[in-house]
């Protein structure tokens, strides 16, 4: 493995990664790796494997080739009944929330602390922090049917937090949302970034999205999403958001967003006109 | 439509039932190891076993009763009515009980596991719970499996006693047969063997239900008509082999009680 900079120093490693489902090859040799603190966002038209890509990195999927370092452990080599311990280390924001309907929104926050035995009294209180984060402590005692697209996003991000996971992985928290709706969202993704600085991958179909990420931060005084030129470090963009661009099952672009916006191929200047 | 070769429809098939060995497998191979779910499983018993009780009463009831009076028909001609009740009794315990109450329960539960389970699956809340650290053969099949296969154990006793019961209401006010020989009949026919052989099957049978309604609910796809493809599968699927096993599993005991 001489070209993979050092797994266990990194969160996520991909090494030459493949997978095909039937005859179609989503997946074919990707690697890339993400850093502690660092926020990728997994860019590429529908069923380029972008979502794959999440799955790999939880073991919920195998991959047909390569090798995926999660958190310094190599999970295609580990068994289903090994990657659960692993897995509780990190967060998952499915694409359509993937919220369990038959419990309320206390339960589904909680579903990972009930599973660790923690107290109740500090279940309650690290439930409501998560719901606070996302402002929904209201909807505590609603279930999932009860609320709005956005909302159902939104507790699905408290669950994801609720147990401070060293990585997140983001499936299209935006998707099929308006506008407003998906400002708020990606406002709470940059507000897990800049005041947990925790490693995340977004997969996104939203450009502006990632534009959004990459050019603001989050005024922890005013509690607002503000524009970077007007933050305290005079930076005009995040350096720890990069952007990985798939293209046929390949990764064609992988890098900041001022690299982005100079990249000479045609394919995308064209994509992120 | 591309039609599937032949070898294809084959690798399928062992790969069906691999994949149901393994999860049949891990659903026992569970109860050995942390976490177990208690609170999940007592859930279960509730729903399949209390909410089972109305219609394995009713079916056990009238299966008991047209029992006798199709018995009463032929026992007649060699005048030998005053058998109904043993003949009533050695059927239900033997075969009918475990049979009808496996079938009762698996149109009922594997049905509502697979689209329960389906459900689940297509919303990918089941890869939601795996995300989250959960094993959902630990937290969704084993205690189905459990309650399943102790529900379905009191369900037969409760069916074979009820069954019993409706032959006897049809020898009494229909055939006219006294109640003192009626039941007398029916329990010193019944010997050791019999009990063990109609009360061993429920747990086979419920083991089977619960394995099979978990199996198709955990590889539906397809959306919601991948849901009830799944359920509809995993009903005729439960019962066929229920009814197979069944016979082979009696075959067994027969053998073995003959040794013995």
């Amino acid at each position: 493995m001489p070209d993979v900079p050092q797994p266990e120093a990194q969160t996520i490693v991909f090494d030459d990664v493949g997978i095909a489902f039937d005859e179609n090859v989503v997946l074919d040799g990707v690697s890339f790796s993400l850093h502690r603190g660092e926020t990728k966002i997994l860019l590429g038209v529908a069923g380029s494997g972008k979502s794959t890509i999440l799955k790999l990195a939880l073991g919920l999927l195998k991959p047909d080739r390569g090798h995926i370092w999660v958190l310094g452990h190599d999970v295609t080599a580990m068994k289903e009944q090994e990657l659960f311990e692993l897995r509780r280390r990190i967060g998952m924001v499915f694409q359509e929330s993937a919220l369990f309907d038959s419990l309320t929104v206390r339960e589904n926050v909680a579903y990972r602390l009930l599973e660790e035995n923690i107290p109740p009294y500090e279940i309650e209180q690290r439930v409501r922090e998560a719901l606070r984060f996302v402002e929904l402590e209201h909807t505590v005692d609603m279930f999932p049917a009860e609320l709005s697209g956005g909302m159902r996003r939104r507790v699905a991000i408290a669950r994801a937090i609720v147990s401070q996971p060293e990585a997140l992985l983001y499936d299209s928290p935006t998707g099929g949302l308006d506008p407003v709706t998906s400002t708020t969202i990606i406002e709470l993704v940059v507000k897990q970034r800049d005041v947990y600085h925790t490693s995340a991958l977004m997969v996104t179909h939203r450009l502006q999205d990632a534009f959004t990420m990459a050019t603001h931060y989050f005024d922890t005084k005013s509690n607002q999403m503000r524009p970077l030129e007007g933050g305290s470090n005079g930076q005009r963009v995040n350096l720890d958001t990069t952007f990985l661009i798939l293209k046929d099952g390949k990764v064609i672009f992988d890098g900041t967003a001022p690299e982005l916006a100079s990249s000479p191929d045609e394919y995308i200047r064209e994509y992120i006109s | 439509m591309e039609l599937a070769s032949p070898l294809d429809i084959v690798k399928n098939g062992v790969l069906s039932v691999q994949e149901y060995s393994q999860l049949a497998g891990r659903s026992v191979a569970n109860l050995f190891g942390q976490p177990r779910y208690l609170t999940d499983t007592l859930q279960q018993a509730d729903l399949i076993g209390v909410g089972s009780v109305p219609i394995v009463v009713l079916t056990g009831f009238f299966t008991g009763a047209v029992l006798a009076l199709q018995s009463a028909n032929s026992l007649a001609r060699f005048g030998a009515l005053s058998m109904t009740g043993q003949l009533v009794s050695l059927s239900m315990v033997r075969e009918l009980g475990p049979v009808l109450t496996g079938l009762m329960v698996s149109g009922r539960n594997a049905s509502g596991m697979a689209s329960e389970l389906g459900s689940m699956k297509v919303t990918e809340q089941i890869d939601a719970m795996r995300a989250l650290g959960t094993d959902p053969t630990k937290k969704l099949v084993t205690p189905r499996v459990v309650a399943t296969t102790a529900m379905l154990f009191f369900l037969t006793i409760i069916s074979d006693l009820v069954g019993l019961a409706g032959g006897y209401m049809v020898a009494y006010f229909i055939l006219g047969l006294d109640s003192y020989q009626y039941w007398n009949t029916a329990y010193q026919s019944l010997v050791y063997a019999d009990v063990f052989m109609g009360l061993t099957k429920p747990l086979l049978f419920g083991f089977i239900v619960a394995t099979v309604g978990c199996y198709y609910g955990l590889t539906a796809k397809g959306g919601t008509q991948g849901v009830g493809r799944a359920t509809t599968q995993a009903v005729v699927a439960s019962s066929v082999m229920l009814l197979v096993v069944n016979f082979f599993y009696t075959r067994l005991l027969m053998a073995v009680i003959t040794q013995h």
